[in-house]
């Protein structure tokens, strides 16, 4: 008994042992790439940093997130621009991700059905996503451009605009242009995470729901959607990861404009354009914030525990 | 009534034949089981019958009414799968419930139909439970449910019981005899295991490759093996075949050649058979007998393996011409590997298949 449970240790001294040899370097290069910027940017948001002369920088406690000066408010958390660039990246994350994952799903399901010539399709709906961002930006904003533009070609050709739209630089269309954008280049993405999650659905229930003479639509919200249900919330915490931090896409279509800042382009223009690394690091970090809370709610409400195993 | 009736029905994948031409009928209330090997088409007949697959060819009637292009809902069947095919994430309530619209039947009648049915099947106590609490029994009568409460004309069993331990698999076979016996409704089962088939059936269709081998009661089967496939298929250890001539044929039988010597006369009706012939002698292996002296027949041979039941023995016996023949006797083996060994069998029990096409001769009864 006693010999059993000593050999039974040793073997697992051996594997945590292994396990640690293994992560180690995985965990210094995280340490150096993740950790050290994020500490840097965190300890930058404390201090008057500025960008032209970085080695003489003050702590100056919470004065870059709000501060009481002669009757005044001060700081990032009143800063309009700042609140501005918050609703917008909501706005956009929310709108982009609901509609990829709409068009995703839908061409996720005509892809789990069996055709000819399916795996090529499959491979060809992913174009868009495996475009770098920076190219596919330029190439939708000379599409979109208001003179030579494509798009405004088509539509007054056959007569639903008379005259020109600047897409990305109107304020009533410029935040549905880079939504548009968004939605063709990762759509593809969401269809394949949903994809993978239709693939390992049992077959059989199906056939006892075709059996039983229930109508598709019924299935799908009552079999399908449960059952696809954390293959699809990874997705959507994937998507909205991704989708809060936009910047290049936004920026290659329309730059600095108010009407489509988001909270990284925000910290950007703070961090270099007007060279405040102090106050650019404190949105930086309040960026950060927002993902780590949206993220745990998001993993709260989906009832998803990232360690728990496949059924 | 719900009659089934198939008549020439085929079915091909591309170009492979998986059905070519079945003829059957199933009367209402029967109890039907399709047996044999893998792959001879037994699951795809069901199927076919379910309406899963798409009829190449010919008509299916179910209650006098042909439903080839019928959905399997509008020909008012019920399936129950190998794999259970329960919705994972619904409680037993639910997938019991879920195949019963609300259009045509209310709340209170789906909740006393579902209730009745867990009732039968012992299931009152797990109604709020997953499938993944459930054993595998309850999972496979939690299906069992699911087509009992669609009161279904026809019940579809795609070998319910492959998936249990053998001591569950008798229980559930005891339990699905029940239930036939209590609902009366027509079932169609499909199985590998012989044993099911036997002790289930009304009526048994031997299927090989695509083609029905023989239809009839099981006992028929036992007794009266249309051709060398149905006989070695049904009953275990399967029928031994000893490759013989025929002596001489006369109004008592067909007297065969044995292997190292001796003759054996089979109660068979030797029609069209002359002296020369190639056959197959059959015996049983639950028919030889140690107690070979004053037997009609004498197989002589040597013990080539022994193999102990408990109840019973199995003496892997080696002949002269090196055919190996199975006798199973009861109680415990008097010999051992190596013993010679005399084994007897009367004559009406032998059988005889013509060599050429495998066919029987009809046995004096």
């Amino acid at each position: 008994m006693s010999v059993a449970a000593a050999s039974a240790s040793e073997l697992t001294r051996a594997r945590v042992r292994s396990a640690w040899i293994f992560l180690t370097p995985m965990m210094i290069v995280l340490a150096l790439v993740a950790g050290w910027p994020l500490i840097r940017t965190i300890y930058f948001a404390f201090t008057d940093a500025n960008l032209s002369a970085l080695d003489n920088t003050r702590f100056i406690g919470l004065a870059n997130f709000l501060e009481y000066y002669e009757g005044e408010w001060y700081g990032l958390l009143v800063d309009p621009d700042w609140w501005n660039a918050v609703w917008n990246t909501i706005w956009f994350t929310v709108v982009s991700v609901a509609l990829e994952t709409v068009f995703g799903m839908i061409v996720a399901l005509t892809l789990n059905t069996a055709f000819k010539g399916r795996g090529y399709l499959r491979a060809a709906i992913l174009i868009p996503w495996a475009i770098p961002t920076i190219v596919s930006a330029k190439m939708w904003g000379w599409m979109l451009h208001d003179q030579f533009g494509i798009l405004n070609e088509i539509l007054m050709g056959i007569g639903i605009i008379s005259q020109p739209i600047a897409w990305t630089a109107s304020p009533d269309t410029a935040m549905w242009a880079v939504i548009m954008v968004d939605v063709w280049k990762t759509t593809p993405f969401m269809a394949l995470l949903i994809l993978a999650g239709l693939q390992i659905l049992p077959t059989d229930c199906y056939e006892a729901a075709k059996v039983d003479g229930i109508h598709p639509v019924r299935v799908f919200f009552k079999v399908t959607l449960p059952l696809i249900r954390p293959a699809l919330v990874v997705a959507l915490i994937f998507r909205g990861l991704d989708a809060l931090r936009i910047f290049d896409l936004i920026y290659v279509l329309t730059s600095n404009s108010r009407e489509t800042m988001t909270m990284s382009v925000y910290a950007r223009q703070q961090l270099v354009d007007f060279q405040e690394v102090g106050y650019g690091s404190a949105a930086s970090t309040m960026l950060f914030m927002i993902i780590a809370v949206l993220v745990v709610l998001t993993l709260t409400v989906g009832k998803v525990r990232l360690g728990e195993d496949a059924k | 009534m719900a009659e089934v009736v198939l008549r020439n029905v085929a079915k091909q994948f591309g170009n492979v034949k998986v059905i070519k031409g079945v003829d059957l009928n199933i009367a209402d209330g029967e109890f039907a089981v399709f047996v044999g090997p893998s792959g001879c088409g037994k699951s795809t007949l069901l199927r076919l019958i379910a309406g899963l697959e798409d009829i190449t060819s010919g008509d299916l009637l179910i209650g006098g009414e042909r439903v080839n292009a019928k959905t399997p809902k509008e020909r008012g069947i019920s399936m129950v799968f190998q794999s259970y095919a329960l919705y994972p994430h619904m409680t037993v309530y639910e997938n019991m419930a879920f195949g019963l619209t609300l259009a045509k039947s209310g709340r209170q009648e789906i909740d006393k139909a579902v209730r009745g049915a867990a009732e039968i099947l012992e299931l009152t106590p797990l109604l709020d439970r997953l499938p993944k609490q459930l054993s595998g029994g309850q999972r496979q009568r939690v299906a069992i449910g699911r087509a009992i409460v669609r009161n279904p004309r026809v019940f579809l069993f795609d070998e319910p019981l492959s998936n249990l331990d053998a001591a569950l698999r008798v229980q559930m076979r005891i339990e699905i005899a029940k239930l036939h016996k209590e609902m009366g409704v027509t079932m169609i089962y499909v199985t590998h295991d012989q044993v099911e088939a036997m002790t289930l059936a009304d009526k048994i269709v031997v299927l090989n490759a695509g083609n029905v081998e023989q239809v009839g009661p099981p006992l028929e089967l036992y007794h009266h093996p249309r051709n060398i496939f149905v006989a070695g298929f049904i009953g275990s250890p399967k029928m031994n075949f000893i490759k013989t001539k025929i002596d001489a044929a006369g109004p008592d039988g067909l007297k065969v050649g044995l292997p190292g010597g001796g003759e054996a006369v089979a109660r068979v009706k030797g029609d069209g058979a002359s002296a020369g012939d190639s056959v197959i002698l059959g015996v049983r292996p639950e028919h030889l007998t140690t107690q070979s002296e004053g037997a009609d027949t004498v197989l002589k041979g040597k013990v080539d393996v022994l193999e102990q039941l408990g109840e019973a023995y199995l003496l892997h016996t080696r002949l002269a011409d090196g055919t190996l023949v199975t006798a199973k006797i009861p109680g415990d083996a008097a010999y051992n590997e190596g013993d010679d060994i005399s084994l007897g069998v009367p004559n009406e029990l032998c059988h005889i298949f013509r060599a050429s096409d495998e066919i029987a001769f009809g046995r004096i009864m």
